[in-house]
């Protein structure tokens, strides 16, 4: 590392964002990490287990975590977006606005304040499944370790009475947004995906209750989801006997979202182990275009597929309604040259990515392709990591991650 | 340490669930310098009564009994310096959140917690950080297109690279590709192949040294100061700082793949025997010399197969819809067909599976290719596809899209192999002559496989995942190896294609150039990045009985000829798991031993048998079990409270002396809560848990000794997500213990 340490930013906590700030602060770098959720993990925080390996995500994000608490090189804003960026010659002068802290640092995370709360608002670290105090830590593994309130959802009795209930003097009602500005020589952009929307699927049931995304049933599968890890049936809270997958729900279509999500196919062959392993005797059937497992992955199909109860039918669904009970599923069985009709109690779209800085239209972003992904520009000191990139897995993430660390030091060297 | 200091917080409810006076009390039995309760020690009023006090009292260690460590880091790490040692003591967590307030079981175990926390300060000692001299050079082995990427980011880093290649010529296997799959927006094309424009500016690089034509023959010594000797011209020996291998994969040996009609026919080829006739930009049929009218390509062939690669080699379809478009562009006459199992194309390929059909009329059908016929005209035999069962097409040219395999060599398996063999010639017992010759004829296909020689009693390569894949951690730490400082990428590390493999080979360049900068601040690499602390090895009450130098799992221990261990520290991870090996208890941490968990233990308070409560030992993993028992204490769960938790670095950790500790003193049961093992094995050491395992499964003897049930011990595997059923582990346990009835050591 040449003498003058240069400093980044990293955009978006998520894996590659954790991941890319950690990898250069640990090669010596001055890293500013800029989170916009209150909490760092961003997508896989939110997961049950990871395929291949089927373990938990914050297994890892533990370690993750005490590399960030240890280092003293890396600073990180959550609730904070970058709220303006220009060139300044040698790099980046950018703006981080963050949201009122009406939680400060002072916050033991003790709960009183939550004891004193009665207004409930839809979960975000749930994706809305369920309810949860306004004032809360946002789950059970969240860092930093401090609570967050959602103001304005409280009226200012409530409020106060919530502000009162604190000994440590951690909740300020009348915090505002601040700002800061630094100067970096390099940005990494990490702000990573969201899910395709399910009401841009109404052909596929993305309104009907039974009908839910990939991303759902990850948090119905989780200890620290709203059903305490039960997959249930959303209408009537019952175990489903019949659960369908269906793939490129949004993906590799034309009307929708015309590139390959690359991660679907092995998040419902995991998937489809969850509800083996909680309903032995429950029917699962996976309807796809290709199955793309690719490199050792391939040991997911192998297993998955070899479960007793799970049929991979290649097809696609074109359509999907409620009838009675259950779910009427319409699909071009392509083996066999005709369309089918099934049933299933509970549907699972495999919905794909759509890259979260594709409608933001920040000056750093100097490169974006069709589809929205943000592409490096070295010359710009802009490189980018994980599925801002392009769709892609978590290992491919990280190794990305790594990698992009590495091209922002070397951009940011060139500058300096 | 021996000027202590007790600082009890009292906030967070704390003060409402135990008796604060009694919890001091136990602080003084132990003569601690002083004492201190604040009701928000993490506020900035709580840290500066602390700094006072130490300040006052000039203390050299400080026991915080407040919350978890896994809290409040950013308050309380800075308090600890060169000249005071810190220890955290979960008393909110794992004793007033966890158990029931006001009740005389909680209070017994806050006044245990504190003790055990002084036993532990009492053995931390005060250490300065590793300086060492540390080699900036980066060796890169393997000049291929992974290669050439990491020697120019690590060049570009500001480090010197060595970059070794076997061959006579640098590009690897991408040297004889006409080009590469689209990288770049709208990704629907070829791109010109990036391999000539490497050599160009790695060769014109004066921070980048090119050996070709050269192997390693040995690799001594440890991150930051590896000694690398190479054969060649110039025999040349060099210190490197950490090593990037980039070895590359090989084509799938074709000849195996007989029912795919290689080798009956000369118009079967491989993707590399047509890809030399794209780059002479002239296709014909091998036996005649005539150009095709039809090429059909055979994906997978030898992966997604029970009998030759059970993984998907990852590039071949995409590699094979960039054959067609060569293929139609030296020739649009020549129609194609591929057969596939499913077309994998994933992420942005899909705008170059969409173009390539459209723009080469390309004919791509799913099925299972159930032989190709070879008598006259090329007819490939079809099961199972879209066209329908048993047909057959027609073809002039069939490709064969063969699989990759890493070229890697598990240093493990050759060790082994060495060790069989010398077994099997030397062993006193016929029996393990016989059975190490079995063993040695298992792995022969191991030999001479060498590449880094490394001088490692463990062995002389990374040891590998299966199928041969150099790995640890390959979901959240990709570029963890078993060797510190030796970093895989490319298609040696996974199969992928060869964008992905330039960006894997930037990113362990970044490892590498990391691992050196961490060696230069004598901190430890991943998992505990930054730790400043390394072991000891008290080498004169050694018995060479090689233990440690066979368990640790990072190959960090070599042996001299009479089997005492060579410590390379920096090759070491911090995991204790040598420390949980040895009998001697000779090695340790300055502020984790074998003596200072012991003490721990020792400082618990067992009461008499008549006044029926039980004590129960719980060594939990730091990283998993540990914050699950933690996040379970958040969310309002509780659990019996004779339980006394003792997190520990790795269940690999664990000294049978801590056992046999306990069980001596009267403690009633031991219980280890650590990862899952395995092929999908959880622990961040590798083989920690699974070692602690074995371990106790040999302590049964040792109880029966002591007349004492072997249910007394137990080992159960945990997740870091199960905080739903952490609670219930110990209490069953508990159960199982209340039925088993009391130890009857108690008291002796």
């Amino acid at each position: 590392m040449s003498e003058g340490k240069p400093t980044l930013l990293v955009i978006g906590a998520g894996i590659a964002g954790v991941t890319a700030a950690l990898e250069a602060a640990e090669t010596g770098a001055e890293v500013v990490l800029v989170e916009r959720e209150p909490f760092i993990g961003g997508r896989v925080i939110r997961s049950y287990n990871y395929f291949p390996k089927m373990c938990p995500p914050t297994c890892g994000m533990e370690i993750n975590t005490r590399r960030l608490e240890r280092n003293p090189r890396v600073k990180v804003l959550t609730s904070s977006r970058v709220s303006a960026a220009e060139p300044n010659g040698k790099g980046w002068k950018v703006t981080v606005t963050t949201e009122p802290a009406f939680v400060n640092s002072r916050c033991t995370a003790c709960g009183d304040c939550a004891a004193a709360c009665t207004t409930e608002v839809a979960d975000p670290f749930n994706l809305g499944l369920c309810k949860v105090k306004a004032i809360r830590l946002p789950h059970l593994n969240a860092w930093p370790k401090r609570f967050v309130f959602d103001r304005a959802a409280v009226g200012d009795d409530e409020a106060k009475a919530i502000a009162g209930a604190c000994s440590y003097g951690a909740i300020d009602l009348e915090a505002k947004a601040t700002t800061a500005t630094f100067d970096v020589g390099a940005v990494i952009v990490a702000t990573g995906w969201k899910p395709y929307p399910l009401d841009k699927l109404a052909d596929l049931g993305g309104d009907l209750q039974d009908v839910i995304a990939n991303v759902h049933l990850e948090r119905l599968a989780s200890p620290g989801g709203p059903t305490g890890g039960k997959i249930l049936r959303p209408s009537n809270g019952e175990p489903p006997t019949r659960v369908a997958f269906v793939q490129c729900a949004g993906s590799r279509d034309v009307n929708h979202l015309p590139y390959c999500s690359g991660v679907c196919c092995l998040a419902s062959l995991k998937q489809a182990q969850y509800v083996k392993d909680q309903y032995p005797a429950a029917e699962v059937t996976m309807y796809y275009i290709d199955r793309r497992t690719p490199g050792r992955n391939e040991d997911v199909l192998l297993k998955t597929s070899a479960l007793e109860g799970v049929r991979l039918v290649k097809g696609k669904v074109g359509r999907i309604e409620q009838q009675n009970g259950s779910l009427k599923l319409h699909v071009e069985d392509v083996e066999n040259e005709k369309v089918i009709e099934a049933e299933a109690d509970l549907v699972v779209l495999a919905t794909g990515m759509v890259p979260s800085a594709g409608d933001d239209d920040l000056a750093l972003f100097t490169r974006k392709d069709a589809d929205g992904f943000v592409l490096d520009d070295l010359g710009s000191a802009v490189t980018v990591a994980g599925v801002a990139r392009r769709p892609e897995d978590v290992a491919s993430s990280v190794r990305d991650a790594t990698g992009a660390a590495a091209r922002a030091l070397v951009a940011a060297g060139r500058r300096a | 340490m021996d000027k202590l200091g007790v600082f009890l917080c009292t906030g967070c409810g704390i003060a409402d669930a135990v008796d604060v006076d009694k919890v001091i009390e136990a602080a003084n039995e132990r003569k601690c310098a002083a004492t201190l309760t604040h009701a928000c020690l993490c506020a900035p009023e709580g840290l500066a009564a602390i700094r006072s006090t130490v300040a006052e009292q000039q203390l050299n260690g400080v026991l915080l009994a407040a919350c978890s460590e896994r809290a409040k880091a950013a308050e309380f790490s800075p308090l600890a310096g060169d000249n005071l040692v810190m220890f955290r003591t979960a008393i909110r967590e794992h004793c007033t959140w966890s158990h029931e307030a006001g009740h005389e079981d909680t209070t017994m175990l806050a006044q245990d917690m504190v003790r055990m926390g002084l036993a532990r300060l009492e053995g931390m000692k005060a250490f300065t950080r590793l300086q060492e001299a540390i080699s900036d050079t980066v060796l890169v082995v393997g000049g291929g297109r992974t290669g050439l990427e990491a020697a120019l980011a690590a060049a570009g880093l500001g480090h010197p690279v060595v970059l070794v290649e076997l061959s006579d010529r640098l590009g690897g296997r991408l040297a004889d590709q006409v080009s590469v799959a689209p990288e770049e927006p709208p990704y629907e094309a070829p791109q010109a192949n990036p391999i000539p424009t490497l050599i160009d500016e790695v060769t014109a690089h004066d921070q980048i040294k090119v050996l070709t034509s050269t192997a390693i023959v040995a690799i001594d010594g440890q991150p930051g100061q590896f000694k690398v000797r190479l054969d060649g011209s110039s025999g040349l020996e060099l210190t490197v700082g950490a090593i990037v291998q980039a070895t590359g994969a090989s084509p799938y040996d074709a000849t195996r793949l007989g029912h795919l009609g290689y080798g009956a026919s000369p118009d079967v080829v491989t993707s590399q025997e047509l890809e030399k006739m794209l780059v002479a930009g002239r296709v014909a049929c091998p036996s005649d010399g005539r150009t095709p009218q039809r090429v059909v390509f055979v994906q997978c062939a030898g992966s997604r197969d029970e009998s030759h690669l059970r993984y998907c080699s990852s590039e071949c379809c995409i590699n094979t819809l960039r054959q067609v478009n060569e293929l139609k562009r030296i020739n649009p006459g020549i129609s194609s067909a591929i057969i596939h199992k499913d077309l994998r194309a994933p992420g942005l390929m899909e705008h170059f599976y969409l173009a390539t059909q459209k723009n080469t009329g390309v004919m791509i059908t799913r099925g299972e290719v159930g032989g190709v016929e070879a008598n006259g005209k090329l007819k490939v035999k079809l099961q199972h596809s879209l066209l329908g069962d048993d047909v057959a097409l027609d073809a002039d040219l069939v490709v064969l899209a063969t699989g990759m395999v890493p070229r890697s060599a598990d240093g493990e398996r050759i060790r082994e192999l060495i060790d069989c063999r010398h077994q099997a010639e030397h062993s006193e017992s016929s029996q393990v002559r016989e059975t190490s010759a079995k063993r040695a004829a298992e792995l022969v296909s191991h030999e001479g496989t060498e590449i880094l020689h490394l001088s490692y009693r463990q062995g002389p390569d990374l040891p590998t995942l299966r199928y041969g894949f150099p790995d640890s951690h390959f979901i959240c730490f990709p570029y963890e190896t078993r060797r510190t400082g030796v970093y895989a990428a490319g298609t040696v590390h996974a199969p992928m294609e060869s964008v992905q493999a330039a960006e894997d080979g930037i990113g362990a360049a970044m490892k590498a150039v990391q691992c050196i900068e961490m060696a230069k601040r004598g901190e430890a690499v991943h998992p505990r990045a930054g730790d400043t602390s390394y072991p000891d090895f008290f080498l004169q009450r050694c018995t060479q009985c090689k233990r440690c130098t066979e368990e640790c799992p990072f190959g960090t221990l070599n042996e001299d000829a009479k089997g005492t261990p060579q410590l390379n520290v920096l090759r070491c991870r911090r995991c204790g798991i040598c420390m949980g090996a040895c009998p001697e208890r000779i090695i340790s941490f300055p502020d984790y031993s074998v003596h200072m968990v012991a003490e721990m233990i020792k400082a618990m308070e067992v009461p008499e048998d008549f006044e029926e409560k039980p004590r129960i030992l719980a060594l939990m993993c730091e990283n998993d079990a540990v914050p699950a028992l933690e996040a379970a204490a958040a969310n309002g769960a509780t659990w019996n409270p004779w339980v006394r938790v003792i997190p520990i670095r790795c269940l690999g950790s664990t000294n049978i002396v801590w056992i046999a500790e306990a069980l001596s003193k009267g403690i009633d049961g031991v219980i280890l809560v650590g990862c899952k093992y395995g092929d999908d094995y959880q622990c961040h050491y590798v083989r920690g848990s699974e070692l602690a395992n074995t371990r106790l499964g040999n302590v049964g003897e040792t109880l029966q000794r002591l007349a004492l049930e072997p249910e007394r011990i137990k080992v159960v595997e945990l997740s870091h997500d199960e905080f739903d059923r952490v609670p219930k582990v110990l209490d069953d346990f508990a159960e199982e213990l209340e039925a088993m009835g009391l130890n009857p050591l108690k008291g002796f």
